[in-house]
């Protein structure tokens, strides 16, 4: 899933400033699971504005707020666009694949991310989340027990470790785990050792040409048959 | 034919010796030259480091430049970390252009660690897949498959880590290197003999010259400080006591002393092929400790 992080109210407060009609929206999928831009982060969100407004004395603000399933699906913006004659912003509480749906179905409102978007990543424990995978396109998980290089390996390297590692710790980050000693000790235990010990040519990064866009390759038949 | 008055040295069987020399930050290189001129003639070649532990300096080309007009054997590090594929290639044919034949191939250390932390790290190519690339490049051919007008010839080095807590992954890096083309390693830092003898019981199968790592420490608070923010260098704590015993200005003495003892012993007991004595800012003093070591190049 997508792990998000809320960006400090200063910030928000600051970007929400020059609009006077302010819709604040929340995302029900992967930022609600990580609690950064849900039903309950957006009502959290909508009293520390009212209250910031109110110790100022005048209220230039008329903040509202709403949550959709996925900011991601246009299918799921539909339902706003009742409320888009009355708001002069949307404050997303989405990702930035959220923001940017956003942008497109109501492109004369201005879009305000509330959130900074961080990684693809799993739960560690609770309130921990773990970067997993960074979308190369040529995924080659079957070749290293399971554990990404290209993600968790800080120099993302295909060939093996590199010397920096100590107990087992990255050097560019001693609260991670070295990604190849990980990958070492469970191809090891999955009998795959052979697996290591082959060369990795160099990436082809003509298969990340951004944008990217993906088409389907199955055929689509709605009628069936 | 050999392809570098290095390999020809590699080759010859005699106890080689390499040092290397961290360029400054900036256009002057009057040190960089005083400390070349010192060590050309004493050594079998000088590594001229990378943006040495990611810090913004004069480039290893640059300083290659220098050693090769002052007549030295220049060894150019090159790592991954700060050029994509055309960069590393453009540098090299450069290199082999201007007589820089011998090349240290190193993934690099990361960004994290430098003085420019805001940087974005490159990692193209792994120091594996640079062996390989050079190898390629050899054949006439860049790694897109365009053919290159003139030769190039390297003689390739890389790095191994005996040392290491998790030493099973990186002999197997070490693997890729050789079976990839590296004819010489410069291990990390060594300080556990017994740890070089594993490592060279396993490496004698590989037709590929070791040269010991050797660190000049000055005192145990830079031991200490090595062990916790040096990648790739951990100085065992009989060592760090044997500093601290000391008095306060005897440090680097000891230090000099451990070092020598280090060469002393590889070189007589034979346990590898020469030693690369990295004095990290205390250059003039490899002279010394090679002639208390006994040993003439």
């Amino acid at each position: 899933m997508i792990v998000a992080e809320q960006k400090s109210m200063e910030e928000i407060y600051r970007i929400c400033s020059p609009y006077e009609k302010i819709l604040i929206l929340g995302c029900g999928t992967c930022v609600t699971v990580c609690d950064a831009g849900g039903e309950k982060e957006v009502s959290i969100i909508h009293s520390v504005l009212d209250a910031a407004q109110a110790r100022t004395g005048d209220k230039p603000h008329i903040f509202s707020e709403y949550t959709v399933k996925r900011q991601c699906d246009i299918e799921f913006l539909e339902a706003l666009k009742d409320k888009a004659g009355e708001i002069d912003a949307i404050l997303s509480l989405g990702c930035g694949i959220g923001v940017q749906s956003l942008a497109e179905v109501f492109p004369d409102i201005p879009i305000l991310p509330g959130v900074n978007t961080a990684f693809m990543g799993a739960s560690r424990e609770w309130g921990v989340w773990d970067e997993r995978c960074v979308a190369c396109g040529d995924c080659r998980l079957v070749d290293t027990g399971g554990i990404c290089p290209i993600t968790r390996c800080a120099k993302g390297i295909l060939n093996g470790p590199c010397a920096g590692a100590k107990g087992g710790k990255c050097e560019a980050n001693k609260e991670m785990d070295c990604a190849w000693v990980l990958i070492y000790q469970h191809l090891v235990h999955l009998g795959h050792l052979e697996r290591m010990r082959q060369y990795y040519p160099p990436r082809n990064f003509h298969t990340i040409l951004r944008p990217r866009r993906l088409i389907i390759k199955t055929e689509i038949n709605p009628g069936g048959k | 034919m050999a392809k570098s008055l290095f390999e020809e040295k590699l080759n010859s069987g005699k106890f080689i010796v390499t040092t290397e020399v961290g360029p400054q930050k900036g256009t002057d290189t009057s040190e960089m030259v005083h400390q070349i001129n010192l060590l050309k003639d004493k050594v079998d070649a000088i590594n001229i480091t990378d943006h040495q532990s990611s810090v913004m300096r004069f480039p290893s080309l640059g300083g290659c430049l220098l050693v090769a007009e002052l007549c030295g054997e220049p060894i150019l590090q090159m790592t991954t970390r700060d050029r994509n594929r055309l960069a590393l290639q453009a540098d090299l044919l450069f290199a082999y252009s201007r007589g820089i034949k011998n090349v240290l191939c190193l993934t690099g250390d990361s960004i994290e660690v430098g003085d420019h932390k805001e940087a974005k790290s490159v990692f193209d190519l792994d120091s594996v897949q640079l062996i390989r690339m050079i190898r390629t490049m050899e054949s006439g051919k860049d790694i897109a498959g365009g053919c290159l007008k003139g030769n190039v010839e390297f003689c390739i080095g890389a790095t191994a880590h005996p040392s290491a807590d998790f030493i099973e992954p990186q002999l197997i890096k070490f693997d890729k290197k050789v079976e990839s083309g590296a004819q010489f390693i410069q291990t990390q830092g060594i300080f556990d003999l017994d740890a070089l003898s594993r490592f060279m019981q396993y490496a004698h199968q590989f037709n590929v010259k070791i040269l010991a790592g050797i660190i000049l420490l000055a005192s145990d608070r830079m031991a200490t400080y090595m062990n916790n923010n040096v990648p790739g260098i951990t100085v065992p704590p009989n060592i760090i006591e044997e500093l601290a015993c000391v008095e306060k200005d005897k440090g680097l003495k000891k230090g000099i002393e451990i070092a020598v003892r280090l060469i002393k012993t590889i070189k007589e007991e034979n346990l590898c092929h020469g030693v690369h004595i990295m004095a990290v800012g205390r250059e003039k003093l490899v002279p010394e400790i090679l002639e208390e070591a006994g040993i003439m190049t």
